[in-house]
Order: structure tokens, then sequence, then C-alpha cells
């Protein structure tokens, strides 16, 4: 098992007992739980904290991550009946109770705001992680495409634990030696194939069986089902109309409540005053809740109207109540001439060759909401024995952490039930619906109230993708008549959501560092780099928009790299090719885009291809876009072709559908995103005028899974949309000769 | 109180006329298939049949489904069995998040029944909902599908 460089950074610090919290569930069988943990019906007994089997011979295993479409449900299941040899028609996935077993260890180790190439940043992160994180290290949360990686061992060892407890089981039952005795779909069966019994069969044969150490994992070439395109778990409901999202919980006497949050960031609701004085038949209650105003009863619809038409609020206004777009950009662009960075960071040697030609290219990439299909919302209920939340979200023990504080009880007295995410894209992280959901509650005990926002709302108060500006330089010289790079560099100015969310969630002072994912260094072996990161600070809440900073530092660094070949004079897979000479899993995936795209080959007039790479998340994808503008002035985006190097594929037809989807994705903010800002709010407000792209304007997609021979999980959530920006705005260069370098594209 | 039929049955509301017709399928019947996404008919998440035709029930005032019969995702399939759509949506297995899905598949029931080979353009035309985990290849290839089986295709 190879991890990067610096997860095995922080490993060798915490098993230097510089961090000994959390390090002993890092290991597998510390995860593993105990036979109890699981919710129990009376037909099911417990094998261990992740799996548990029925007298109807299904197989129930725990999946504590959020489902959003990712498919992690069917991924997770797949590990632990892999090794148990379960058959897939007979496994079934349930959320596991709030335990340390089920956290997610690789989300704090990856999702630390450093540097991997310097050991002094190394250490103040090791620092800021123990002095900051302490309190809560451990945190079950679905992001940063970490929940296959998170479960990829813990989960395996789960399943071959169950299994041997099987074995035995069946040895006792059927008084015959283990050794004679194997597993295959789903059955305990002799050596010669003959059944010895169903795992349905052996509920009462397990209880007095110890848990032994974990047999040894199967090796990948004998897999039978990681690997396969299998069916999702969660396709029939959702098909059905079935499927339970945060919307559709419904608890008896719930009531529902519609917000209006403050028009300015940071702003409040000071007071408010009934129009009419009374409130009317249908609302129960008009309250003053965290950032803004709630009125509740018993029509969504109808609360959220009485908040347009019957409540006068009197609003604080927030830190910046004039802010606009324009006069932020002239901030940054004040912090890329002279801001000091907080960050700097050189690879490679500075050559200072005497005649150089400079090219020097500026970027921009505006705030972006994150729009999931399923508007914002919380249900909560603040009874006797304390609260408890039902909630699409993304970090159960944060919600339970500030549900717990919200009411004011102990952490022990509140639940959260996690419902199907109708979308998350990092957006569900985020705590602020259940700081509203729990204070109406509060006001209204024993009721529950399910607070929804509309999309007006969800789109004016979010937490986007930070504005960013990066300005980039080549060093050009001339050697035998021939243009040659002496070295790039790039400042870079925006916003840190690693620094805003600990601060908001937590109280945590902001420690100045950029986002690490923004700070990634381009894998191309330059003869000298330098990034210089800048922070900047305001009141624009910024959160983790699906891939984070490699959202837009992809589409910066891809552009310019494309640029520097037409300066240099080489083609831009050419010129990438020579700059990957010594990465071969980066080369395999760029050379198979290529190949798979038709690279070279000839397009009508008006027609270009662009092509783009970006390691993110422990995965690399590169992607190959064809675009048409006919007119000069019309873009369409005809296909993109799709290679992704992922490490171990769990299911290839999750891998395939979330490239896919990490395209669309990319491309609804690459053609059509942009949040801006008037008089400190933002001026955009639903699907009218924040648009997505829909299906006649998506492309044909082709995706290609690499093996590079890694053995490393990498994720498959977030990569695919880094280089979609990139590589249609480089395909836009191709077909026009025009070099679009701000975010969204648009040609005229 | 206000009658119209849902999925079969007859069914009594006692609603605002101008409660759209989302909520009142929502909140008063509980039947929640039926998404809210924008409130603007813009995406397309609440689309239901009215009288057979695809509506975005979000901006339609339960005053103009009076006495109309109203069809969810709940009550598409028939006699236990699911639509040919859904099955077509389940053999491409085209749902991610799914939030968006009950819409789509509404839609293109009701493109089919008055389109029975749908080019990709006239799919194109009328499934303008919005999917953000960017599903629509795999719809494509599902209306087609569906397209198959309603045609006897196996």
């Amino acid at each position: 098992m190879k991890f990067p460089r610096r997860t095995a950074i922080i490993g060798g610090f915490l098993g230097a007992g510089l961090l000994g919290v959390g390090f002993w569930f890092a290991r597998e069988r510390d995860r593993l739980g105990h036979r109890r943990l699981f919710h129990l019906k009376p037909d099911e007994i417990g094998l261990n904290g992740w799996v548990k089997i029925a007298r109807d011979n299904s197989v129930t295993v725990a999946v504590p991550r959020a489902e959003m479409g990712q498919g992690i449900q069917t991924a997770l299941a797949m590990l632990v009946a892999e090794e148990m040899d379960a058959r897939w028609d007979q496994v079934r996935v349930e959320e596991p109770p709030e335990h340390v077993v089920y956290r997610n260890v690789d989300i704090l180790v990856d999702g630390l705001p450093f540097s991997p190439e310097e050991v002094g940043t190394v250490v103040e992160v090791a620092q800021w992680m123990a002095g900051k994180l302490g309190g809560v290290l451990g945190v079950n949360a679905t992001g940063g495409s970490t929940s296959t990686r998170d479960g990829w061992l813990p989960m395996r060892v789960a399943g071959a634990v169950a299994r041997d407890l099987l074995l035995r089981a069946a040895s006792r039952k059927a008084s015959v030696p283990v050794s004679d005795l194997t597993v295959v779909d789903g059955e305990v069966r002799k050596l010669d194939g003959t059944k010895v019994a169903t795992f349905g069969d052996l509920v009462d044969q397990i209880e007095d069986l110890a848990v032994r150490p974990p047999p040894p994992l199967k090796k990948p070439s004998t897999f039978k089902l990681i690997g396969k395109p299998l069916p999702r778990l969660d396709v029939p409901a959702k098909v059905a109309g079935k499927a339970t999202f945060g919307i559709d919980v419904r608890l008896p006497g719930m009531l529902y409540a519609a917000v209006r949050n403050a028009p300015t960031f940071g702003g409040e609701a000071l007071e408010f005053t009934l129009k009419q004085g009374k409130l009317p038949k249908g609302i129960e209650k008009v309250l003053v809740v965290p950032g803004g105003i709630a009125a509740i009863g018993t029509s969504w619809w109808k609360a959220n109207r009485f908040l347009d038409e019957g409540v006068e609020v009197k609003w604080q206004a927030g830190l910046e109540p004039r802010l606009d777009s324009a006069s932020l950009w002239k901030r940054y662009e004040g912090l890329i001439a002279d801001g000091k960075p907080a960050l700097t960071r050189m690879l490679g040697s500075e050559s200072k060759p005497g005649q150089v030609q400079i090219l020097t290219a500026t970027y921009r990439a505006p705030y972006l909401a994150h729009a999931t299909m399923e508007p914002m919302n919380c249900t909560a209920r603040v009874g006797p024995n304390g609260v408890e939340v039902w909630m699409p979200n993304q970090s159960p023990t944060l919600m339970r952490l500030i549900a717990a504080r919200t009411a004011d009880v102990p952490q022990e007295s509140a639940a959260v039930h996690t419902t199907f995410l109708g979308g998350g894209f990092g957006r569900r992280a985020e705590v602020d619906l259940v700081r509203q959901a729990v204070t109406c509650a509060l006001a209204l005990r024993d009721t529950p109230v399910q607070v929804l926002w509309s999309r007006e709302e969800d789109i004016r108060h979010d937490f986007y993708r930070p504005m960013a500006l990066a300005r980039w330089r080549a060093d050009i010289y001339s050697s035998a008549g021939m243009p040659k790079l002496a070295g790039v560099s790039k400042r870079q100015v925006g916003q840190s959501p690693t620094d805003q969310f600990p601060a908001r969630v937590l109280g945590l002072p902001p420690q100045g560092q950029p986002e690490g994912n923004a700070v990634e260094n381009p894998p191309y072996a330059f003869p000298f780099y330098r990034l210089e990161a800048i922070v900047a600070d305001g009141s624009v809440p910024v959160g983790f928009w699906r891939s984070v900073g490699h959202s837009h530092s992809a589409f910066f660094d891809e552009s310019f790299v494309d640029e520097l070949a037409a300066a240099l004079k080489k083609d831009p897979f050419e010129f990438r090719r020579e700059l990957l000479a010594d990465k071969p899993r980066h080369l395999k995936v760029l050379e198979t885009v290529a190949k798979e795209a038709g690279w070279g080959s000839p397009l009508p007039a008006g027609s270009g291809r662009g092509i783009a790479l970006r390691a993110s998340f422990g995965s690399i994808v590169a992607q190959i876009a064809e675009v048409a503008v006919p007119d000069g002035k019309t873009l369409q985006v005809k296909r993109v072709t799709c290679a992704i190097d992922c490490g171990p594929v769990v299911n290839p037809a999750i891998v395939r559908a979330q490239m896919e989807s990490g395209i669309v994705y990319g491309l609804s903010a690459a053609l059509y995103g942009e949040i801006t800002l008037a008089d400190g709010a933002v001026e955009q407000g639903n699907f009218t005028d924040y648009d997505a792209v829909r299906l006649a304007d998506a492309p044909a997609m082709s995706v290609h899974l690499v093996d590079g021979g890694s053995s490393f999980v990498g994720g498959v959530g977030e990569p695919g949309t880094p280089p979609i920006a990139p590589a249609v705005a480089n395909a836009i260069f191709a077909a026009t000769g025009k070099r679009l370098r701000d975010l969204p594209l648009r040609l005229v | 109180m206000i009658s119209l039929t849902v999925n079969g049955q007859a069914r009594q509301v006692d609603a605002e006329p101008e409660k759209p017709l989302l909520w009142v399928l929502r909140e008063d019947l509980n039947v929640v298939g039926p998404k809210f996404g924008c409130g603007v008919a813009a995406c397309g998440a609440c689309t239901v049949h009215v009288d057979g035709a695809a509506v975005r029930s979000c901006s339609l005032p339960l005053s103009e489904a009076v006495g109309k019969s109203v069809v969810t995702i709940e009550g598409l399939g028939q006699d236990g069995q699911l639509h040919a759509v859904q099955r077509a949506w389940i053999e491409n297995q085209v749902p991610q998040c799914g939030y968006c899905q009950p819409g789509f598949i509404m839609a293109a029931a009701a493109l089919l029944a008055a389109n029975a080979r749908p080019s990709d353009g006239d799919i194109d035309a009328v499934l303008s909902n919005i999917c953000r985990c960017g599903t629509y290849s795999a719809i494509r290839r599902a209306v087609h599908r569906a397209a198959a089986i309603l045609g006897g295709a196996p």
C-alpha cells in the first residue's frame, strides 16, 4: 500500500507521538466496532460494527457516508460484500449510529491546508491540527472524495472478519471442519460445492462465537465484485419516487418553516413587525433565527408567501453592505500587484538567462453557488430527551455538535438522521440550516419543524466557490534560434474556505492560510516554478464547491500551459508530454485521452480541440473538449473525452458516471456560472439567472479508465470537474485563435 | 373543498385556489414524489401529468387542476408494474442523487405518449429539465430504450 507523501508525513508525525490522539482508529482492526454497535432488529445479528445478517438471508452493511449521487452506498457495500463473498442481490445498506469507528480519517489527513513540499509548513500544520482540531478530531463527514479511500481497508477487513465468523458457525452447525468449507455467492458450501448453510440459516449460531483477528484480505486478482459495474442499490427507490430526501421527511404534527436571510452577508434580523398586527390562520409563529427570520406554519408555501407579504423586518447590515463585484476585483488586482503572500513555494532552480521574453496572463474566476437540486432544508424536534435532527447533510458529527450547542444540551442528547441528499457538492457540510431549524424547534418544543429555503435564498445565501484572480508569468529565452522556457511563476489571490470554515462552524481563529487544493502544484517539470498565494479577507462566505480550489486553479494553470505551448511553438499535447516525462501515471492518462479523442485528426473549420489535465484527490484526470464556434459567437461543446487513473476501481460504472457528472457540473460553471454582488448582496436568484447545462447543451461524453498500476485508492466524486473549464477554453483558442481568460467563458 | 383525481383516486382538498399544485400534493395529500426545485417552472423537478400532459406543478394553481386527473411518479406504473420509462431508467442506471429524476421520468413518459420514436432533437426540445448531477447522457439512452420497450422490444 503506497501512500502519497503528505499522508506519510502526517502518519509519521502521528506515529512519533506528536499527535497520539486519533491515530489508534486509523488502524483497521480498531475500526471494526463491536457486534451490537449497529442497530439490530429481532431477526438480525451483528457480525461486527459494519455488517449484520438476518434470517431472511439479507446482508446489511453500515454506510456512514452521505449518498448524494456519487454512489457511495453501493461502492462501500461492495467492499464488505467482496470479502464476505456475499451475493450482490442480498446486500442492503443502513445508516449506523454515531460512533468513532465510522468517522472519516482520510478527510482529516487529506483536507489539511498545507503545502506538501515544505517541511516547515508540515510542522506548522501538525501544530494547527493538534491545537485547533484536537477537540473534534475525527468527524463523520463526506467530502474531499475520500469515502472509498477511507473505507477501502476497514470495510474489507469487516467483510473478511464476518466471513470467518460465518464459516465457523457453519462448521459447528454441520459438524464439518472449517478447512473443508468455503463461502460462495452468499452461501457456505463444502469445497466440493455442496451447500451447507445460507447466511440466514446461521443467525442463531453466531452469538457465542468470538471475533478473531482478520484473515488476510483477498488479492485483487481474485475479486468477484470489486471492479464490476454492479447495479446501484439506491436506483430502484429513486426511480419509483420512493427515496426520502430531507424535504420529504414527514413527522407527526410537523410544521413547516420558511426563512428570509439578511440581505447582506453577516447581517441579522434585529426585529420585525406583522403588517396586520397578528398572525393569519395557518401561521403559528414568526421569529428571529440566526442569520434571518423564519415563519412557521402548516404550509411552507403559505409561510414563504407570508414572509414577503405580511412581515416588515428591520435588518442589521452585514460587514460590507456596499460591496460590489467591480470594487472587489479592484481590491484583488491591488493584492496581485503588491499583496503579501501567505505562502511562497519554489521548485527547481531559478536561472537568469540574459535576454528573456516575458509572457504574462491574468485569469479570473467568479464566485459560484452550488445550486443543489434539493434546496437547503433541515427538520428538527426539541423534546424532553434532547434534540433530534433529520437532514440531508455531509457531516453528521458537525450537525450533532451544532444542534446540541444551539439547543444547549449535551451532545449525547442530540441525534442526527441523514436522509438522501438531493445534491451536496460541498454545500451540505455547512451548519447554517441546523442552527436555524433547531432555533425554530426550540420555539415550539415537542413540535417537529421543517425549515426549507426557497431557491432564491439558496442562491443568495450560499458559501460560494471563492472568486479568484491569478497572474501567471513565464520567462522565455532563445537558444540556437529556438524559444526555451527558463521558468514560470504565479501569483494567486482568493479567500480561503479552509480558513473560514473552522471559524464560522467552531469559532476557531482564522489561520490566514490558503485552501490546500487551490495551491497544489501543476505536475509539470518546469525548469523553475514559483507560487505566491495571497489570502484575501472579506465578508463573502466561501465554502467547499465540488473540487474546491482545483476548480479555479486548474483553469488558471492549464490555460497558461496552453499559452506557453503556443509561445514555444509546440503542440499543447506534445508540450505536456515532454513536461510529464518523469510521471508515468500522468503520461499514460494524457496519452490515453489524446488517442481516444483522435488528437491531431482534422476537424471542420470553426472547430477545435482543447486538452487539460489535473491531478486531484488522489486521481489523475485528463480531458479533451471538442468545440464548434460556427459563427464566431455561438459556442457548442460537441464532445468531451475523459481519461482517469483513480487507482483501484471499485465500480467502473460509477466511476464513469462520476466523470460525466463532474464534467457537466464544471461545464455549467464554465459556460454560465457567475455570482455577482451589488450593494453587498448577490444579484442572481434562480435558475433563470444562474443557469445550468441542460440536455440540449450536454456534450457527448466518453470516459476511459486507465490502470497506472497504483494501489492507492483515488477519489472520483470531484476529480472530473477541474479539467473541463480549461479544456473548453483551450478548444475555443484552437477553434478561433481567441484566448478567453475569464470565467464564465463568453465569446461576445 | 376542491376536488381532483390524484393517481386514480378522487381527492378533496381544503386549500387556497391559488396554492400551487406541487404544494397541494406535498403538503395536503402527502404525495412527495414531485420535488420542489425552483418555484418558477425553470427546472422541472416538480413535473407531473395533468390530464396526460406534462406540467410543472410548482407554477400551476390548484384552481386550474380542479376536476382534472393528476398523475405523479407514484402513480405512473400500473398494476404494480413499473412504467417502461422507469424500467429503462433502471436498466441504464440513470439516477445519481435522484432528486430531479421523478420530474425527468414524468416528462419523458409524456413525450413518449405523444411521440413514440423521438429523435435526439425531439428529446432535447422537450426534456428541458435541470439535473445538476449531469445524468444527461444516461437520460438520452434511457428515453430511446423506453421507446423501444413501448414499441415491443424485450
